[in-house]
């Protein structure tokens, strides 16, 4: 079973819906008993950072998804989900994440040329960097995915597992161990997007 | 790069399809989730599902619609029409809409903006104008454009955005329903104006208005269309292709 983490934050309706849509078995869930025995989880998350990680620490779910991570369980976060992920954002001051990914979160803005349009919104491709993530395993390189996003993740190149080019590389996917992210919407990116969520649904579990 | 999204538009009503031409004239086209399954397999970027049911009962059924369409489709789905409070707002993405539009709810309470990108994200906030030259200016037009608001479009769209709109829907009704082409003059206008992506919506009757819409107006983000689409005039694929082979940048599938 994959567990959904449902904090509070976002809508977990086309999430669940796209995990029916590949035939594995998904539950949104704010129970730590449950997303402890879930097989792999989902970190979701939109908004701004510093509410989500509020939310997911005073849920008490932030030590739930950390102790699931160490003990080798997959673990996915996507879009602010992955953001959440590493060490700080600076997202309106400086917010701790849960640090599974070595890295931080800053805007866009410091990245790309001034005159493109923040957020950066709409398909993109991917261009994948380093050893195959597994989770890219049915993707073809330069395939179509959705993002929505004025914060990326910087200071990862280590772990980075695909970027994409929005005037300047943006990190589009990371990659440590059993810890995913994707600053993408696979819920959202049609066939390629359930590929993804497919490939996930097949790592590996090493322990749990 | 990111591309131009293609953007086909369903208008429901009673959870039906349907397109009228300069907003009357309604013809019954096809069952919503059909075609936005359809859409979705050739290459349609996005969806817009627009209510225009009156009664409750049909809103009931747009409802049901919504949520059996994200069940199978995914691609961002935006849902306008009939939304005037943040209840409706909720209402919607519960039912696995991405972004809501805003249009008549907006005129006549713009806070809706502001509150609803406050609760929801900038992203999630369209704010669709049904814009029409009148007394030498671009007008606002209400009420699926029978109603005059008196007010300028560029500055009505500017305090959208300035309220937290994260995107804009340009429907000029000068255009709509002709098929002579989007309505350049008013669409780079406002997309001179502001920050965030500009939907075009109105006009488009061949392949070679949207090679014409991207070439001329870099600034433009995607191009909006229903019948053309609905009736086959127009394949998403082949639109796709010719505005490739123009080195505009589009995802194929």
């Amino acid at each position: 079973m994959v567990g959904i983490v449902d904090y509070g934050v976002g809508n977990l309706f086309s999430l669940t819906s796209s995990f029916a849509a590949i035939g594995a078995e998904a539950k949104a869930t704010g129970d730590p008993a449950e997303l402890l025995a879930a097989d792999r989880l989902i970190l979701p998350g939109v908004g701004a950072f510093e509410d989500a990680a509020r939310a997911l620490r005073e849920t008490g779910l932030a030590d739930v998804v950390t102790e699931a991570a160490r003990r080798g369980k997959p673990l996915l976060g996507i879009c602010l989900g992955m953001q959440l992920l590493f060490d700080v954002s600076f997202e309106y001051g400086e917010h701790p994440g849960l640090g599974l990914v070595p890295g931080q979160v800053r805007a866009i803005a410091e990245t790309i040329p001034a005159g493109l349009k923040i957020p950066h919104i709409g398909w993109n491709a991917l261009h994948f960097t380093g050893a195959p993530c597994p989770i890219f395993r049915d993707l073809r390189e330069g395939d179509f995915v959705y993002f929505v996003h004025s914060y990326a993740a910087v200071g990862c190149e280590a772990h980075t597992a695909a970027v994409t080019e929005y005037g300047a590389p943006l990190t589009a996917a990371v990659w440590n161990g059993n810890v995913y992210g994707t600053q993408f919407h696979p819920e959202k990116s049609g066939r390629v997007g359930l590929g993804i969520l497919r490939a996930f649904c097949e790592t590996e579990v090493e322990a749990c | 790069m990111i591309t131009k999204r293609i953007i086909p538009c369903l208008d429901v009503r009673d959870g039906r399809v349907v397109k009228g031409v300069n907003f009357t004239g309604l013809n019954d086209v096809s069952s919503p989730v059909e075609l936005a399954k359809y859409y979705s397999d050739v290459g349609a970027d996005e969806l817009v599902f627009y209510d225009i049911t009156a009664s409750a009962e049909g809103r009931r059924l747009f409802t049901d619609i919504l949520c059996e369409t994200a069940r199978t489709v995914f691609i961002p789905l935006t849902v306008g029409g009939g939304i005037n409070t943040v209840e409706d707002f909720d209402r919607v993405l519960k039912c696995g809409a991405d972004k809501v539009s805003v249009n008549s709810g907006a005129l006549k309470n713009p806070q809706l903006i502001r509150d609803a990108s406050r609760k929801y994200g900038d992203q999630c906030v369209v704010l669709s104008a049904d814009v029409k030259r009148k007394d030498g200016e671009f007008r606002v037009f209400a009420k699926g454009g029978r109603e005059d608001t008196g007010l300028e479009a560029v500055s009505w769209i500017k305090k959208g955005v300035s309220l937290g709109a994260g995107e804009i829907v340009l429907n000029s009704i000068d255009t709509d329903g002709v098929k002579g082409g989007f309505d350049l003059e008013m669409l780079e206008a406002v997309s001179n104006a502001v920050g965030v992506p500009v939907i075009a919506s109105g006009g488009a009757g061949s392949i070679g208005d949207f090679v014409t819409l991207f070439t001329s107006l870099p600034r433009v983000d995607a191009g909006l269309a229903a019948s053309i689409f609905h009736f086959g005039e127009v394949a998403i694929p082949e639109l796709k292709s010719a505005l490739k082979a123009r080195g505009i940048p589009v995802r194929e599938v």
